[in-house]
């Protein structure tokens, strides 16, 4: 069996653990779902007769078990706020917190990787100084306020941004990948590529910001690191040029930890992306997570949750992937 | 003169410290109770804006209520949820990293399953998933936090374990007759607080910004209860009207996390000997 083969079928007793912590959880907490979902003008008759309908009279290990056959199949059954199907939903709103957590992601690397390997490089300049000290108040800054206060200033005082959704209202993107940036430029709609790159601004500069902090002192580290090894000196008394020093030696070498680090931020990233897109009316699969909580819609929100987990799950393996890629001496295992 | 790291920590420190005096001796610092409503006052602006009162230094929100008063109140919560978090996580994660690291074998395949399973998701999407089963309060918030915290401090006091149990003074200690329990709790586990301090202090600070982040979310403490998080989740409504109602519960989050991670910057350049020589 290969590696890759042996990770996937690892993380399945992880997977099943979560589901089933998070099944018992959500059916043992106080509030009954189905008296929040039919109101307050309903007969016990009414109240029994839906919980037949939905499975909820049965015992618990059986309705968890037939939530497991329903995941294998794709069907996870119907939302009971929405009253569609749970998959649908999730497919709907999944390409928005896509495209938000690759924006993000991105917005992260242009200002920190520049900043840290500079700052590292210059160590102990006017620059590494600023540097580190912008980073720390990245860190501390909460993003929900990050985000209200650019909604205060760039939306509601100097109106340079829209505030909320995901694409001007009335603007139609031919569906290809779903993420509307891509769809837009292949189907060459700028006007559809302009808005929907408007909307997306202040979300991900909100979401990218705080990982940007943690990567820029991670990056300055990692590169004093690698600046003190033997080969580095070595490089130098070769009588390479500090450009080639740099370029080859130092930055492909601290790549390792500051890929390390964006992989094990993706976490953080996710749940970022619940409280940015709540801030932002981004809609996205974090909100709509918000939205299932507050409605105790038990399936959606189940089943949202194990889709987080699968998404963090994908993304490790991925990093994981990248290491070889970058350094040749690690190998997948 | 005083050093750079020895400057963060006093800073540090003494942010934290207002912190505490805020939270302790907030019935005697708040200009009004933080739950008195005086319709008449509603939306009032910070004292130096035009229409600002004297009596309501940071103004008032739109049910009256005086936002200074408010946002002492409220420390109490980031302070209490904070510190708990931290100890009971702290007590959680170095005792199961203590023994795993220590005894291996099966007790740490055990410890590093449960880890596995713990960090196989973002922490605070556990809390949310907690406090979404769990319902709103303070004593679910804290179990909800302390259970996605527990990991950290387990992983690193394992790791330090492990190396610390090979060291000649551990040999020592149990060739002269030391027992497992003895050996454990008076000569390895002290050895990891340097450590557990700067995950700790990091940790706190964390904490905070997902208590508000949570109350924001309307996942946190009750509503009735005055918290920087729910204080701004209630402005945003009013934001274009009134956005001191936002700006300053923010401002108080902020405040007092660069504090606490100014203050674990410089315990961690003090411990750590290998940052100390970067520098």
């Amino acid at each position: 069996m290969n590696t890759l083969s042996r990770r996937i079928l690892g993380a399945i007793p992880v997977l099943l653990g979560i589901s089933f912590l998070i099944f018992m959880l959500m059916h043992i907490a106080p509030g009954d779902p189905v008296s929040l979902l039919l109101g307050d003008d309903v007969t016990p008759e009414d109240i029994a007769q839906m919980r037949r309908e939905l499975g909820l009279d049965q015992p618990l290990i059986v309705q968890y078990w037939d939530f497991l056959k329903q995941a294998v199949t794709g069907d996870f059954g119907r939302s009971l706020k929405f009253n569609e199907p749970v998959i649908e939903l999730v497919m709907e709103r999944l390409p928005a917190t896509i495209e938000l957590g690759i924006a993000s992601m991105m917005v992260a690397i242009l200002i920190a990787v520049p900043l840290g390997v500079y700052s590292g490089i210059k160590h102990n300049s006017l620059l590494d100084h600023a540097g580190m000290s912008v980073a720390l108040i990245g860190i501390s800054l909460p993003n929900f306020w990050l985000g209200i206060m650019l909604i205060y200033f760039l939306g509601g005082q100097y109106n340079l941004l829209p505030v909320a959704g995901r694409i001007e209202y009335g603007i139609e993107v031919q569906p290809i990948t779903h993420l509307y940036l891509v769809d837009s430029l292949l189907t060459a709609n700028f006007p559809a590529f302009w808005s929907a790159f408007q909307h997306l601004l202040m979300p991900a500069f909100t979401l990218g910001t705080s990982l940007a902090a943690i990567v820029t002192r991670i990056a300055r580290s990692s590169v004093l690191e690698v600046m003190r090894q033997d080969y580095i000196t070595t490089a130098r008394a070769k009588g390479l040029s500090e450009k080639s020093v740099i370029w080859r030696h130092i930055l492909r070498n601290s790549m390792i930890t500051i890929v390390t680090i964006l992989g094990l931020q993706l976490g953080a990233l996710l749940s970022g992306s619940v409280i940015t897109e709540t801030v932002f009316s981004f809609p996205g699969i974090g909100e709509l997570l918000i939205q299932s909580i507050s409605a105790r819609d038990y399936k959606l929100t189940q089943v949202l949750i194990l889709f987080f987990a699968v998404m963090y799950f994908v993304v490790n393996l991925f990093v994981d992937l990248l290491y070889s890629w970058i350094d040749p001496r690690i190998k997948f295992r | 003169m005083i050093s750079t790291r020895h400057l963060k920590v006093w800073v540090g420190g003494a942010i934290l410290l207002i912190l505490f005096v805020c939270g302790i001796a907030a019935p005697v610092l708040a200009p009004h109770d933080p739950q008195a409503q005086i319709l008449e006052d509603r939306l009032r602006p910070p004292r130096w804006a035009e229409d600002g009162s004297p009596a309501y230094l940071l103004g008032t929100d739109n049910l009256g209520r005086d936002i200074l008063s408010r946002i002492i109140y409220g420390s109490r919560i980031s302070l209490l949820v904070g510190a708990a978090t931290v100890v009971f996580a702290g007590l959680l994660g170095c005792t199961l990293g203590a023994v795993a690291g220590y005894f291996g074998k099966m007790t740490d395949d055990i410890v590093n399953k449960i880890s596995e399973i713990f960090l196989a998701f973002p922490f605070l999407l556990i809390a949310i998933a907690l406090m979404a089963f769990l319902g709103q309060g303070v004593i679910n918030l804290i179990f909800a936090l302390m259970l996605s915290r527990w990991v950290q401090y387990c992983r690193v006091v394992r790791g330090e374990v492990l190396s610390l149990k090979e060291r000649d003074f551990v040999t020592a200690v149990k060739a002269l007759g030391g027992k497992d329990g003895y050996v454990l709790l008076r000569h390895v586990v002290p050895n990891t607080m340097a450590s557990v301090t700067v995950i700790a202090t990091f940790a706190m600070a964390v904490v905070i910004i997902s208590e508000a982040s949570l109350s924001f979310l309307g996942l946190g403490v009750p509503v009735h209860i005055p918290t920087w998080g729910s204080m701004l989740s209630e402005g945003r409504s009013y934001m274009n009207r009134a956005p001191w109602l936002t700006i300053f519960p923010g401002l108080a989050i902020f405040i007092t996390v660069f504090g606490i991670n100014l203050l674990g910057d410089g315990l961690r350049d003090i411990f750590d000997p290998k940052l100390r020589r970067q520098r």
